[in-house]
């Protein structure tokens, strides 16, 4: 993982590689950052113009947060990095299951 | 000898067992607790088949029938079943990967004795006015409607025990991901790991959606909420959603590991490889999957509409994929081995005709359209015991006969346990293949009698005396293991002469610590590898070196006891005129949060077996 300390002591470790690793994850987060103020605008615009009706507004939210969140675990929660696949794999399935246990009471209990 | 290997009085073993949070001591408590509670769900079985023995019988009233009915559907699942199956995968599991104990020990001995509490709490139902009486399934319309504390018993008892599967769940998947020895990939992981990695997965995925269900279920009884009375503006189709989404994928949590005992059996007893382990591996996860997308075949009758109602038919038929290349995988495994009929071997081997019957008649009620017919008929009793008697319990008993050695030191008598399966075999088909046809012939299930003169006389006879057969079979069983212990004759690492994996390779049972130094494993069948090659045991991937222990805590069980004691708290408190509910109800929580409290500012750092305590500790004297 590139975020790793840099006390080990082992004379191997390339600092110029990591310093230049570390800027570019910083460069990556910085820019999540601002992207996801920007989104966080948006989604307040949409649901107080007046132009956009309910039926609009509800979507495109749900699917800006869905961006959000992804936002956040890749940039913020080093999701993107290696050795990561087992909980995202957990994670992804827990999603599946969810979505399908929501979809199911969406669609096939009568009220 | 150091200070490890004192003889204790009796007191001390308790509290020791108390404390334990060793993963051998915890699968031992979990197969005392787990083969109580089948004793308890067998006797009620027992009064069932006696009930139903005769026409218009009056054993036991309509009242007590349905309680007994209900408490022997939950008993087996929840307190028999998985607390067995609990007791294999902790005492096999972390000694197949390689490692010295499950990731969180600690956590380990707080979901058993959650679980414990928790199905200590059920069954005081039958002492304190009445046990749940809405069946295991309990649905919302009928539960909500149930008089007295029955159901509160079932919720409350369920959230507790519940809780301590999740736990466990967790554990195992974090032991397995994290602490495979050097060399053991996935792929050389045993089926026996691999299906404790698929179970606990969907331990992890269907358990919430249960708890969510009781927690509504809890608010609606208890504090006066309304999530499931229609006249309130709720749904009781919602409990039975929730219900069956965990439903559904709990009988695969048990019988994925009953695969994986088979597994083991067949490859052990045909001295040969397990054929076509990648695809079994591929099979299991794809029955692990697919699990999730087919719950709604319990509830095809409720009017979920067509489409939905193929989908999940399509869905629930795709199962018989994954679970035919298993069937055929087990039996390619025994073609052209050399095939030793010991006591495991033979249940294994009457699994396979057993189970894929249970399989066939879930095809055919997974057909929406013939559902219809069969819907809560004797047919779907008939398919589930074929299922989880004709797999689980054989894997169970199988399981038994083939890890008691590693668990205990000692073999079950063989000739003891042959009759234990000829009886209970036969008792089996007798009590429950006459039941399909009871089902055809009309008769309802969960109801109290019959009346004489229906065509249901004979088949119902037959099917009691076919439920006093596995009884007699079962009594067998305890006679062996009572008599086992008493000769304890003491086996040496490898009983069965044939065994494969890592859990071979170590004494019986097995010291603490496991493995004094940890194995190379080299690929699959790793014990086999080394066997083939002339050498006595495993290489080890480490020097020898301080071994890091946990340290015993009483906390789990102060922990477990506090939830116990807020349960009945929280089901009393609504009773007109009760003035201590609440206040028990604040108390029981408090213990459990204050221990919670006392564990995470304690500092226990464990303890260090040293280096040369190991060195003069030969493996011929075997310690516990």
């Amino acid at each position: 993982m590139t975020n790793e300390q840099l006390n080990s002591g082992n004379p191997k470790v390339d600092i110029e590689y990591r310093r230049k690793k570390n800027a570019e994850e910083m460069r990556y987060q910085i820019i999540t950052f601002a992207l996801m103020i920007f989104l966080t605008l948006v989604a307040f615009v949409a649901v107080g113009y007046e132009g956009f009706s309910a039926s609009f507004a509800v979507p495109f939210i749900l699917v800006l947060a869905f961006v959000q969140v992804a936002f956040q675990l890749y940039y913020f929660m080093h999701m993107s990095h290696k050795g990561h696949e087992a909980p995202a794999l957990f994670l992804y399935s827990g999603v599946f299951v969810g979505f399908i246990t929501v979809l199911a009471f969406m669609t096939v209990i009568w009220w | 000898m150091s200070t490890l290997a004192q003889k204790k009085g009796f007191g001390a073993t308790i509290w020791d067992y108390l404390t334990t949070v060793d993963h051998k001591k915890i699968a031992i408590l979990y197969l005392i607790a787990g083969g109580f509670f089948f004793l308890v769900g067998g006797l009620e079985a027992m009064f069932i088949r006696v009930q139903l023995a005769v026409p218009n019988n009056d054993f036991v009233s309509a009242g007590l029938y349905n309680e007994i009915l209900t408490m022997h559907g939950t008993t087996m699942i929840f307190l028999a079943a998985m607390p067995l199956v609990f007791a294999f995968m902790n005492a096999i599991m972390p000694l197949q990967i390689g490692a010295r104990d499950v990731a969180f020990p600690f956590l380990n001995s707080l979901g058993f004795w959650l679980f414990f509490f928790g199905g200590v709490f059920l069954n005081l139902s039958w002492f304190l006015g009445g046990a749940p009486d809405a069946g295991w399934t309990s649905y919302a319309s009928l539960s909500l409607a149930s008089e007295g504390h029955g159901i509160d018993f079932y919720v409350l008892g369920l959230q507790i025990s519940g809780a301590g599967t999740l736990i466990g769940g967790i554990n195992f998947l974090v032991t397995i991901i994290n602490m495979r020895a050097p060399g053991m990939t996935y792929m050389r992981m045993p089926m026996f790991t691999w299906a404790t990695f698929v179970t606990s997965a969907l331990i992890l995925f269907a358990f919430p959606p249960l708890t969510i269900g009781l927690f509504l279920m809890l608010f609606d009884r208890m504090f006066g909420a309304n999530f499931f009375d229609p006249t309130m503006g709720g749904n009781t189709i919602i409990w039975e959603h929730f219900f069956w989404i965990f439903g559904h994928p709990e009988v695969y949590i048990l019988i994925l590991p009953a695969f994986g005992i088979f597994s083991e059996i067949f490859a052990i007893f045909s001295r040969k490889r397990l054929f076509g382990y990648s695809s079994m591996v591929f099979a299991t996860v794809l029955i692990g999957f697919l699990g999730f997308m087919v719950w709604a075949h319990h509830m095809f009758t409720t009017g979920m509409g067509p489409i939905a109602n193929a989908i999940f038919a399509v869905a629930t038929m795709a199962i018989a994929v994954p679970t035919g290349i298993k069937i055929f995988n087990w039996l390619f495994t025994m073609w052209g081995g050399s095939i030793q009929f010991t006591t495991p071997m033979m249940y294994a081997v009457a699994f396979i005709p057993s189970f894929t019957m249970g399989g066939v008649t879930g095809v055919m009620l997974a057909s929406a359209a013939q559902d219809y017919q069969y819907h809560d008929s004797y047919f779907v009793v008939a398919h589930f015991h074929y299922v989880i008697v004709g797999g689980v319990v054989f894997a169970l008993l199988a399981g038994t006969h083939l890890y008691w050695p590693k668990m205990f030191g000692t073999m079950l008598n063989e000739k003891m346990g042959k009759w234990t399966f000829w009886l209970f075999l036969i008792g089996f088909h007798l009590t429950f293949f006459i039941q399909h046809f009871l089902g055809l012939w009309g008769m309802p299930r969960r109801i109290f009698t019959f009346n004489e003169g229906q065509g249901l006389d004979a088949a119902n006879a037959v099917s009691t005396v076919g439920a006093f057969f596995m009884a007699v079979s079962t009594i067998i069983l305890l006679i062996n293991i009572i008599m086992t212990s008493i000769k304890n004759e003491k086996v040496g690492s490898d009983p069965w002469g044939d065994g494969r994996t890592l859990e071979w390779a170590i004494p019986s049972p097995p010291p603490f610590y496991n493995f004094k130094q940890l194995p190379l494993v080299r690929g699959l069948d790793a014990l086999w590898i080394e066997k083939m090659e002339g050498k006595k045991g495993m290489t080890p991937a480490e020097p020898l070196g301080d071994i890091h222990m946990p340290n015993n805590s009483i906390i789990p069980f102060v922990m477990s006891s506090g939830l116990f004691v807020a349960a009945f708290g929280a089901m009393y408190h609504a009773d007109e005129g009760n003035t201590w509910g609440i206040p028990v109800l604040i108390i029981g929580l408090l213990i459990t949060l204050g221990s919670m409290l006392v564990r995470s500012v304690k500092d226990d750092h464990g303890y260090h077996i040293h280096k040369e305590e190991l060195v003069d500790d030969d493996d011929k004297g075997v310690k516990a």
